[in-house]
């Protein structure tokens, strides 16, 4: 997995609650770790504890690859917050690790502009200084 | 059966001198007006996440109203769709006979509404999606790009819509924008989050509606040339836990349920108002609602397909979202209204169908990007 990163978009500290610490601890060790559905395996993203598919909860969480391709994205100009403002163009995106769930980040480290669908990327983990890391992708290498 | 007998659109799209409360109140006094009825004949109240405080608790208080049915359904702008589907469940049980429905919203001179910052904050969801400075505009911007991926739909043909919407508003005195725009001036407006211009996205305006629905008994004692419900549809989509499909709405669900009801088909249905936060909203709705097979919104938009009087399917003669008002930055409200004033023959003679017989309404909650609530209604003429 990838040491952690620092990217240019802020990187605010998430909300950790009880059902989600492990993801977070996870992330700032440069790991990104999901629970898997022990009776029928599906991962479901956002990570819970529940499984929305079979509603068992026994659930284990798993180290993923940390790699993908970008389902859908958009190179965003204008239209954010001041926190986001300074850093636009920025390329928000749908990515599907290649486990099968589809989360939501940002494709970082190269040219907005040559961000495609289907591209492969690879996970970064961006430090929020607080013992969590938001988790972005950069091209796969 | 259920029977929309008062609509009202506030007239104006910048209101800075009124709280929302106060607008609650002069949409619901001119819906009521509307109908032929007041605030003492009202036995049901329906609010959603533009209602101040405790919703419909809060508001009905405010009213002064004496009712014993009290909804807050909150599903974003399709709330007031559900709303009716809902009032005409309470009828259809006998357990009300005058539903009042009101939106309020001062987005644009009394920054954002209070729907709900802290209930956000706490959804389960949170920590996962609002790192990434996600927008409005571009959760709809990766829809747009995943289905002109997948189905070569071009920018040029969004634009189509915006150019349609334009047509409608130059006629309505009260539309927030008024200029007529062609397919070249939305590709030039400013690209805000690709591939979505600053024209593929609706207007910010203050303002508001409401709604009265009645009984058949209460509908008989009315001079108002009363609009029944004749079918109703309410879809949820979601993240389906990680398998997203940006490429459709709910509106796969409440299309069909709604037509069912009604017993009529596409071909039946005169005019449509279409939810229309954007241009992309318009496209994949139409396409889940049956208009036209999936991945083919692109083409059916041509050619003038959506413009009053007589495009293939005449939508949101009142400029819609895009041109005319979003009060509340939730635009299901006026597509009910504009599609009552349609079969009432009272939209504005440029645009108004000939003979319409049959009008659907849709609204389309929350959002295209992650989760949404979409709700159809199909109404006709007594």
């Amino acid at each position: 997995m990838s040491d952690v990163y620092t990217s240019y978009l802020p990187a605010n500290a998430p909300e950790v609650n009880i059902e989600t610490q492990p993801f977070w601890d996870a992330t700032a060790q440069g790991r990104i770790d999901l629970a898997v559905c022990d009776d029928c395996g599906f991962i479901p993203w956002y990570p819970r504890l529940v499984c929305p598919d079979c509603h068992s909860t026994d659930m284990t969480w798993t180290t993923m690859s940390g790699h993908g391709t970008v389902y859908s994205y958009s190179v965003t100009r204008a239209g954010v917050g001041r926190a986001w403002k300074e850093h636009l163009p920025f390329v928000v995106a749908y990515v599907q690790l290649d486990e099968g769930p589809i989360m939501m980040t940002n494709v970082v480290g190269c040219d907005p502009e040559t961000v495609e669908i289907g591209m492969a990327v690879t996970a970064v983990f961006d430090d929020t200084g607080e013992g969590t890391s938001i988790v972005r992708f950069t091209p796969a290498p | 059966m259920a029977h929309i007998a008062g609509v009202f659109e506030h007239p104006l799209r910048e209101i800075p001198d009124k709280t929302v409360p106060q607008i609650h109140a002069e949409v619901a006094r001119g819906a009521l007006t509307d109908a032929g009825l007041t605030m003492a004949d009202v036995d049901a109240y329906y609010s959603a996440g533009d209602a101040p405080g405790f919703g419909a608790l809060s508001m009905a208080d405010y009213l002064g109203l004496d009712c014993h049915h009290l909804d807050d359904t909150e599903t974003g702008g399709s709330s007031y769709l559900l709303h009716v589907q809902h009032a005409a469940e309470a009828i259809a049980a006998g357990h009300i006979d005058v539903a009042l429905i009101t939106l309020a919203g001062k987005p644009r001179t009394g920054g954002a509404g209070p729907g709900g910052s802290a209930r956000f904050s706490s959804a389960p969801e949170a920590g996962f999606e609002n790192q990434f400075g996600l927008g409005v505009i571009s959760g709809y911007a990766m829809a747009a790009s995943r289905h002109m991926h997948e189905f070569g739909t071009t920018s040029a043909q969004l634009a189509e819509i915006k150019v349609a919407a334009s047509t409608h508003a130059q006629h309505n005195p009260d539309a927030f924008l008024q200029d007529v725009v062609t397919v070249e001036q939305v590709l030039d407006s400013r690209m805000i989050s690709d591939p979505l211009h600053l024209l593929d996205a609706c207007v910010v305006t203050d303002g508001g509606g409401a709604l009265v629905v009645v009984s058949d008994a209460v509908a008989k004692t009315l001079d108002r040339h009363t609009i029944p419900v004749l079918g109703t549809g309410f879809g949820f989509k979601g993240t389906n836990s990680g398998r997203i499909d940006l490429t459709y709405t709910g509106a796969r669900v409440s299309g069909p349920a709604a037509f069912e009801e009604a017993g009529v088909t596409h071909g039946d249905i005169d005019y449509a108002s279409i939810y229309d936060s954007f241009t992309i909203t318009v496209l994949v709705t139409l396409e889940d609602l049956g208009f036209c097979e999936r991945g083919k919104g692109g083409e059916f938009v041509l050619d003038g397909a959506l413009q009053a009087p007589h495009g293939r399917l005449p939508f949101n003669t009142d400029g819609g979202g895009l041109c005319n008002n979003h009060p509340a930055n939730r635009g299901g409200m006026t597509k009910v209204i504009e599609a009552v004033r349609q079969l009432r023959g009272e939209a504005h003679a440029a645009v108004q169908v000939p003979d319409c017989q049959l009008a659907l309404a849709h609204g389309t909650g929350g959002s295209m990007a992650t989760r949404m609530g979409s709700a159809t209604l199909i109404l006709g003429r007594d």
